[in-house]
Formats: structure tokens, sequence, C-alpha cells
């Protein structure tokens, strides 16, 4: 473990990217005890601009909504989305391509003609699709996120138990009578873990950008506040209050790019032979 | 003894409103918003088509601000002491665009066979006809079954135009390759439609009111955009912008532009009221403690100078103030949360959740279900949004699957052509978004509407509406925001284009550009 945090810290983005997730996570923890009042609740008048009044360092919207409780609020929504629909994502995928790797041959077509089906979609407007006829709501967005990200890991996840599946120690396992089930789960994925977690940290990025993306186009959950509807909402008043959509454009933009810088140190940290490339 | 009001009482009162010298020519270059699906009004009556089509269709009669009639292709008009004839007398000098004579058979023809054919808010209306005749050239004789007392209201051109019976007698009228170039009596005439960019029509030089119109063009524009509108304005590729083509929150920093006049008449025919569906039938909103609790939670104020620019009005109840018979004799509802709260205490409300549906109409109309949930929230209403499209909207409110629901309605200038549809409780059914939604069932509020509509004396009828709104608003059937203030937005040296009761859809007939 502690060799582990060595070769993560050596990549100083990641640490970057680190802090800031700590800071957006504590924030949306913090959320209701840092602001008690509703988000939505109207305490001033509309379009007050930033710093004007002590109390609303960010301004309010078009119904005097306070900006800065709103972002605070949003970060909850958008992490929560973020993680579930990942965990979600991978429970889909991990076992497609887990049982299309270990079995090969007409499993294997089946359950990749199946994937390419859904990889042939242009993923965003899958999504669309999918909120659009079953309501908005936080459950149909988490659904729609997953069903349209668990593709790719489904891929990897085969290619890796594709190669591991003809490694020795797995024929022995074979041969000592242990079922298939418990091959898979002892014996394979394990050792496909440290890509799954690497992918995982840019998925949730992606499916932070997707239900902000979703929001911005008014399909999001009307009854939470999240980054995209903020910025959605100000849109139509962008030339008289550019605050309203710049403060959550920045917040999306941190926390993307945290993960990702996140996702690449646990990629060096867990491919200790590929650390080192461009240097 | 008849009644008469006479062409001459009614021009002078025209021209004492007129305060400069109007000067002849020049374009008007207008949004339209949406691009119209047909310019024959006799066929297609929504907005944007009644917004063109009015400067090319005529109705007998136009109205004012006030809703009073006013001369139009009828020069005057009786209405015998029973209330059962209306003898109209024409211009003798009308001619359609195409040149040929319009007479009394052109205003049977319409109102008798082609509108009852394909209008249906007209249509409902003339089930009260008995008769529709024309003894000679120039005169219409209706003969009614029983008094309708709003009947003298339904002769503008967007509820009853006049169409040319030269042209659609014994065609197929939906197919008749005319409705492309529509032809009116018109102070304009049709001249170009190039889909998607603009509609232009010209100046009818043989009008039959001397000297009018004043100007040589109008230029509709078709943008799709609603940003870029607000931008055409700002360049100067247009001067008007009529109510509803640019967002609400593009209207203040438009309106402040130099040059730039702002109004919100013109609407006082169409009366846009919008309210709340309250589903009457079941859940917390069955009960009328409730209802009232929304009313008292609600700062319409605060919508109306957030959302509408400050234009429009808290309605007071289901009759707007423009429209007639509105009374203001009715219980108040002024924001009070501390009077919901103990409403909802009283009645025992364990906070159910309740789903409330905005209109899909838009930025304002979200941001404005989003304030009434947070005003109900803080009275301890649990609500959750629920959002749609346009089309699960209409089926949602047409299956009265919802608790709350956004929506806003014309009302024609009477109780009885737009109030009561909306309350009587023979028009309970499912499958439209127009009638008695909310499941209000009150067979005294029939009674009285029922009574109201074939009372033959103003007076009579101003007593029986004023009792049906005071019953309403103690019962609270719908939760009822705002009377909508739709901005008209113009230079200011545009003179003239608001003067009646629909603004600009028949507007271009006074109006003039100062150089």
């Amino acid at each position: 473990m502690a060799d582990f945090w060595k070769r993560f810290s050596r990549n100083r983005g990641a640490v970057i990217g680190i802090i800031i997730l700590a800071i957006v996570v504590l924030v949306a923890v913090l959320a209701p005890l840092l602001f008690p009042q509703s988000p939505w609740r109207m305490v001033q008048r509309p379009f007050l601009p930033p710093l004007a009044m002590e109390q609303y360092p960010l301004g309010t919207d078009a119904l005097g909504r306070n900006v800065i409780s709103g972002l605070a609020y949003g970060a909850q929504v958008s992490l929560l989305v973020g993680l579930v629909s990942t965990v979600a994502a991978l429970l889909i995928g991990i076992p497609i391509g887990a049982l299309a790797g270990y079995f090969g041959g007409w499993v294997d077509d089946a359950l990749m003609r199946f994937t390419e089906f859904f990889q042939t979609v242009p993923s965003f407007a899958l999504a669309i699709v999918l909120v659009a006829i079953f309501e908005p709501s936080i459950q149909s967005i988490i659904a729609a996120i997953a069903i349209v990200s668990w593709p790719p890991v489904a891929r990897l996840v085969r290619g890796e138990v594709m190669s591991l599946r003809s490694r020795e120690y797995v024929e022995a396992a074979i041969l000592s009578g242990q079922t298939n089930l418990t091959i898979i789960l002892r014996q394979v994925l394990p050792n496909t873990l440290s890509p799954i977690i690497v992918l995982a940290s840019l998925m949730v990025a992606t499916a932070i950008l997707l239900e902000s993306s979703l929001s911005f186009l008014g399909l999001g959950d009307p009854n939470m506040m999240s980054w995209g509807y903020m910025i959605g909402a100000a849109r139509t008043v962008i030339r008289q209050a550019w605050w309203l959509s710049f403060f959550p454009g920045v917040a999306i933009l941190l926390t993307v790019l945290a993960l990702n810088l996140i996702g690449e140190g646990l990629n060096d940290a867990l491919n200790p032979r590929l650390a080192r490339r461009g240097k | 003894m008849l009644t008469r009001l006479t062409t001459l009482a009614a021009a002078l009162l025209v021209s004492t409103a007129l305060n400069a010298e109007p000067v002849t020519g020049g374009r008007a270059n207008v949004v339209i918003q949406p691009e119209p699906p047909s310019l024959m009004m006799g066929l297609v009556q929504n907005g944007p088509t009644q917004m063109v089509a009015g400067q090319i269709y005529e109705g007998l009669l136009r109205y004012d601000q006030k809703l009073q009639p006013m001369p139009q292709l009828a020069k005057s008009w009786d209405v015998s002491e029973d209330g059962l004839t209306y003898t109209f007398h024409l211009h003798d000098n009308v001619k359609w665009h195409d040149g040929k004579p319009f007479t009394s058979a052109d205003v049977v023809f319409s109102a008798d066979v082609f509108l009852r054919e394909t209008h249906a808010r007209l249509r409902t209306s003339l089930e009260h006809v008995e008769s529709i005749t024309a003894p000679d050239d120039t005169t219409v004789i209706f003969k009614l079954k029983e008094p309708f007392g709003p009947f003298l209201g339904i002769f503008e051109a967007g509820t009853m135009p006049m169409v040319p019976k030269h042209i659609y007698e014994g065609t197929e009228y939906k197919s008749n390759p005319a409705n492309n170039t529509p032809i009116g009596t018109g102070p304009f005439k049709f001249k170009e439609w190039v889909k998607g960019s603009h509609i232009l029509l010209t100046k009818n030089e043989d009008y039959y009111e001397e000297g009018k119109p004043y100007l040589d063009e109008i230029y509709w524009h078709i943008i799709p955009d609603a940003a870029s509108r607000a931008v055409a304005y700002e360049t100067g590729v247009v001067d008007i912008l009529p109510g509803g083509s640019i967002e609400n929150f593009d209207v203040q920093r438009v309106s402040e532009m130099e040059n730039t006049c702002i109004t919100d008449k013109g609407w006082e025919y169409f009366g846009p009221l919008s309210w709340m569906w309250l589903n009457n039938r079941e859940g917390p909103t069955a009960d009328k403690r409730f209802r009232q609790a929304v009313m008292y939670a609600m700062d319409r104020n605060f919508a109306r100078d957030a959302l509408w620019n400050g234009l429009g009005k808290v309605a007071k109840g289901p009759v707007s103030s423009s429209t007639r018979f509105f009374s203001d004799e009715v219980t108040n509802y002024d924001y009070d949360p501390e009077k919901a709260k103990a409403l909802l205490a009283e009645m025992g409300y364990k906070g159910e959740t309740v789903r409330l549906l905005p209109l899909p109409y838009g930025e304002t109309w979200q941001r404005w279900a989003e304030a009434v949930k947070q005003n109900l929230d803080e009275v301890g209403i649990n609500v959750e949004l629920v959002s749609t499209d346009v089309a699960g909207w209409n089926q949602k409110l047409a299956e009265w699957d919802y608790d709350i629901a956004f929506t806003y309605l014309y009302q024609y200038g009477d109780p009885a052509l737009g109030v009561a549809r909306t309350y009587l409780s023979t028009n309970i059914a499912k499958g439209s978004q127009w009638n008695n939604v909310e499941g209000y069932d009150n067979k005294e509020v029939d009674a009285l509407f029922d009574k109201a509509a074939v009372a033959v004396t103003a007076e009579e009828r101003q007593k029986l509406y004023t009792e049906v709104q005071q019953k309403l608003v103690d019962d609270v059937p719908v939760a009822w925001l705002l009377e909508l203030g739709f901005p008209t937005i113009y230079r200011c040296n545009v003179k003239d284009l608001v003067t009646t009761a629909i603004g600009v859809n028949d507007g271009f007939k006074n109006a003039y550009i100062e150089k």
C-alpha cells in the first residue's frame, strides 16, 4: 500500500486531482450544514451579481436563489450520479465481459454482438431517448447512463480475461476440478482489477458530464439542483448574468479534470512498468 | 324601437384617439413566431395565423380595448329589444382582393356554410342562431333561438372571418388551391410567402376606408430562434416584436433600448389567464381548505415581477379583468403563508406528496413551477415536479393524471365564451384539456352560468356573473395565477399599432410610421 502511494504521489497531477476531488466530496457532504436552507429557496432579489452581498458571494439566479448553495447541493447530485451509475455500469459490463472472454466460442460471439449493438448507437442520443421515455428522474438518469456506458467495460474485461484464460495457473485450477464460476471469481477477475479501476475513475467523470448534459437540455430530475440544470437555466440569460453559467461550468470542469488526473495517477501506480513512459 | 349605433359616433371616437396626422408610406418589419401553418383564416385560427391573416381577412366588427364593438365590414347594426334579431348594415363599396364585390351573400355563406363546417369555436356559438338571411345586398339578419348575451362579441376577424363565396362555394374547402393565395377584404393583400424566410403583404389600394391603410408593405420575418429574434430587433432588422416573440428574460434589456416602446395592451379580447389545475377528485387537492391554502401560499406578485417583468396582473378569480362582467367583489388571496399553514393544520394534511406539472412552454414556465414549488414547500406542502413534453402534458391532463398542473387559456371577451367551459359540471369529460379538467361539480354554479348566458340585459348578466365569481373564488376549483401580460415591443415612431382588443392582429389598418 505504501508502495502504491509512493508511485501514485510521484504523479503531481494526480495529487492535485485528489485534493480537488476531496474538496468537492467535502462540500457535497457538508452542504446541508453549510447551507441549511434549500437551494431552491428564493432568498434575495433576482440577478444579484457576485460579491454584491456577503451572504451570497456568487450572487443569485433568475429567481433570487443562492448560487453558491446550488453549487454545493449540485456537487451531491453530480457525485451521486457519477458513482452510482458507474457501479451499475460495472455490474453489467464485468459479468458480460468475463463470460465472453472465459468461454469464448458462440457465447463470446453472442455477447459481443449484443455489446456492439449498444456501441453502434451514439451513447448520448440513446441516453436522451431513454430518459425521455422513462420521464426524467434521478433513477432514470442513473439507469440511462449505466446502460450507455457499460460496453467499454465489457470489452476491456473480455480482453483481459482472454489473455488470462490461457495462463498456467488457470489451467491448473481447471485440472484441480474447480467450477467455472469459482475460477472466474477467484482466479481471473481479481487480476483484471487494476485496468477496471482506472477505467472506472474515468467513467465517473464521463457520467458527471452526461448528467450535466442531460440536465442542460432540460432532462434532469426537476426536483434536484444539479450543475447541468444551473447552466441550462442560465443559458437564456447569459448576456445579463454571466455568473449563473460560469460558476457551475467551472465546478464541472474542475471535478471532471480531477477525476481524469486521478485516473492517470492510478494507471501509473497500478501498472508500474508503464509508469515511466514519456520520461 | 331599435337601439342604433351610427358610424358617425364611432368614427368620432376613433378620430379623437388619433393625436397626430398619419404619414403615408413605408414598410413595417415584424417578427412572426412561430411560422403559421396556413394563412387561410377560415380554416386555421392559431395565434400566428390570426396575426398575419388578420390584416388580410376582416370580420363584420372589431372591438376597442373595452370590448365595445366598432364598425368594420358592417358600418352599423341594430339589435331588437327582445335580443333575438341582429341586423347588420354593410359598407356598399367593399371589394375582394381579386376585384369582385363583397355582398351580404358572402356573409351568409361564410357564417352559415363555410365556418359552420370549419370553425369549432364559432360553431358552438352559432348553435344559438336560428337563421341567417340577406334581404338585400348590404343587409344581413341573424335570428336567434333564444337571447345569447355574448352574441355581439363573436364578429371579430379571428372568430368570424369573411371568406369569398365566389371562390369557395361548392369546392372542397381544405384542398382549394386558393388557400395558398388568401383573398380577403382587408387593408393588406397577400403578395408572397417564402417558407422559412418571410411573408410579404402589400397595401390594398382599393380599400373601402378612405386613406387607409397608411403603410405600403408589411414584411413578416420568420426567425426560429428566440435569441436571434431579440438580436434582429437590436440590430434594426425588425421594428416590431409582437407578444411572445422573445423570451421574457430578454424583454427588459430590449425594452430599455433607445426609441423603444412597450405595451401590454391589445390582448383584451383574449384575456389570457393562467392558473393551476387542482385535481378536485382525489388526494389532498380534493379538500377545499387545501386549495385555499395553495392560494395563500403563493407569492404571485413575486412571480409577476421576477418572471413576467412586472407585466400583467395578479388574478382575482376566474374572470380576467379585461373580460366583460369581471367583478372584484370577491375574497382576496394575498400572499399569507401563515394562513396557509393554519388551513393545512385544520384539514389535517399529513404531508402527502402532490405532483406538479409545469407547462412545457419554455424557460419562464419552468422557473415559475420551481418558484411555486418552493412557495408550497415553505408552508409544508410536499411537492414533486414532474417534467413532461407537450404531448405528455396534453395526455396527462386529458386523462386527469395529475394533482396540480399549470396552464393558461383565452377568454374571448365574455364569460359565456371563455370562462364557463372551465367550471360547468356538464363539461367534465376525459380527452380534452380545454374543458372542466379539474372535475369541479357544483350545480349552483352550473345554474348561474346557464342563466347568465341567456339573460337579456347587461345588468342582469353582471349580477349573475358577480355571484358566480364569488362562489368560485371561495371554492378555489383551480388556483388562479396571473392575467398574463404579453408585451408588444416596437420602435416609438410606429404609431397606432395597438388600438383594438386584439392588438397587432388587426392593428396594421391604422398603423403608420413617423419619419
